[in-house]
């Protein structure tokens, strides 16, 4: 079974059934992806399936056949929006910190989030260190620079479609 | 995983015909979103062995109009049904019901179909299809039959589904009049309702209300409808609506506080869409 992740085409023989997050991690090496509850809750495993956010403990891995599917990895450490969560410290333990990444995100398409936007956004990603208002700021500074920044759009779009 | 995988087996067809078929000849469980199931797999509670994949069934995805019906494919996430011009006209209480299912990562893979199919008396989408009189569509190789979704289940996580058939999509017929949704939660977000309603008020004494997590199954209060349409007070209402639920106390709640606020939201739906 081939899909093509962080924009390079994969072959996996795994189960049809066993979970993306196991391929991802196990077989693929790939340990950005973080288990946290197994149950859909925490946002801990979130990846981009084209482009969507998904639990990846969630998904068993026959159902991403063909399909683009994004790790933090994807992003190459390089995205403004990883940046961001460093300065401004929205990450401690660092566990919820590639899922919140990624599910954030989804916001690209919005020029001008609000904080309400920007927490349902990331409504399905818990973190037990911050208390979120760091995380909630490097997501609405990364969109206002986005807004004003000559080459944030190209960057971005890229990033979303490795 | 606390399952070994290799002792799963997928079939994944292709066809709506070789998804029947392959039913009819072998007791198998459907996955779609798969956002329940692999919940239960994950934690080892599950006893299915044998499945069916339905993502690649497209023709179960559509959402369209046919004369009056609102057709909603069975596969419809519930990220489609926010995004879809004529839920969001015709049926906005399911957007709204839509955007409280779990994180969007949840929304962006369980569907429609799999919220009924679930069975679970918390599930969000049931108020909102038990109010507005919605048939669920039923396939096998034998043919098609319609259910109406207040007839659809017979108890606690058990309906007329036979094992053969499959939710291929849901009828909504016409909905006049102002429609109201709410949830009750720990929190607004992701959290397994306590109490959720959804209402449609057609006129001044006529309306029509529906309420989950409150009995093994989602309940129509045709008795608080009847107290309503006859001109009967509210708080005769919210008696009616009281006595036809049976609420449990559980992990999320208490029987106490489900039947206090099952009432406080039929006063609130009436009060609101005077």
């Amino acid at each position: 079974m081939r899909f093509t992740l962080n924009g390079l085409p994969v072959e996996t023989n795994a189960h049809p059934m066993a979970r993306l997050l196991d391929v991802l991690r196990e077989e693929q090496r790939l340990t950005g992806t973080k288990e946290g509850c197994g149950e859909g809750e925490c946002g801990a495993c979130t990846v981009l399936v084209d482009g969507q956010s998904v639990c990846s403990c969630l998904v068993p891995v026959a159902q991403v056949e063909g399909a683009r599917v994004t790790t933090i990895e994807g992003l190459h450490g390089t995205h403004p929006l990883q940046k961001l969560f460093m300065d401004e410290v929205g990450a401690q333990c660092g566990i919820c910190t590639p899922g919140m990444v990624l599910a954030a995100l989804a916001l690209e398409d919005n020029p001008v989030p609000t904080l309400d936007d920007v927490r349902t956004a990331l409504a399905g990603n818990l973190c037990r260190c911050t208390g979120y208002s760091a995380i909630y700021r490097a997501v609405l500074k990364w969109r206002a620079e986005a807004d004003s920044g000559p080459h944030a759009a190209p960057e971005q779009a890229s990033a979303r479609h490795k | 995983m606390r399952i070994a995988t290799s002792s799963l087996d997928l079939r994944r067809p292709a066809t709506l015909e070789s998804a029947l078929q392959a039913l009819r000849d072998d007791a198998r469980t459907p996955i779609a979103g798969a956002t329940d199931l692999y919940v239960t797999l994950n934690f080892g509670t599950l006893e299915a062995r044998r499945f069916l994949d339905l993502s690649r069934l497209a023709e179960l995805r559509g959402i369209t109009e046919r004369g009056d019906t609102l057709v909603i494919g069975a596969l419809a996430s519930f990220t489609a049904l926010q995004r879809s011009p004529l839920v969001v006209k015709r049926l906005p209480m399911l957007v709204e019901a839509a955007r409280l299912v779990g994180g969007v990562q949840i929304q962006n893979r369980a569907t429609l179909g799999g919220n009924i199919a679930n069975a679970s008396p918390a599930g969000d989408s049931l108020p909102v299809l038990a109010a507005v009189d919605a048939a669920i569509v039923l396939r096998s190789v034998d043919g098609e039959r319609r259910v109406p979704m207040t007839e659809f289940y017979t108890g606690y996580r058990a309906s007329v589904m036979r094992p053969d058939e499959l939710i291929t999509a849901v009828e909504v017929p016409r909905v006049e009049g102002h429609q109201w949704f709410r949830k009750v939660g720990t929190r607004a977000a992701l959290a397994i309702s306590k109490v959720v309603v959804a209402g449609v008020r057609d006129g001044p004494r006529a309306a029509r209300f529906a309420i989950g997590s409150v009995a093994p199954t989602v309940v129509r209060a045709r008795k608080a409808e009847g107290v309503l349409a006859k001109g009967g007070k509210i708080e005769e209402a919210v008696r009616a609506l009281q006595a036809e639920i049976t609420p449990i106390d559980d992990l999320r709640s208490t029987a106490e506080y489900r039947t206090a606020v099952a009432g406080n939201l039929l006063r609130r739906f009436w009060a609101e869409t005077a």
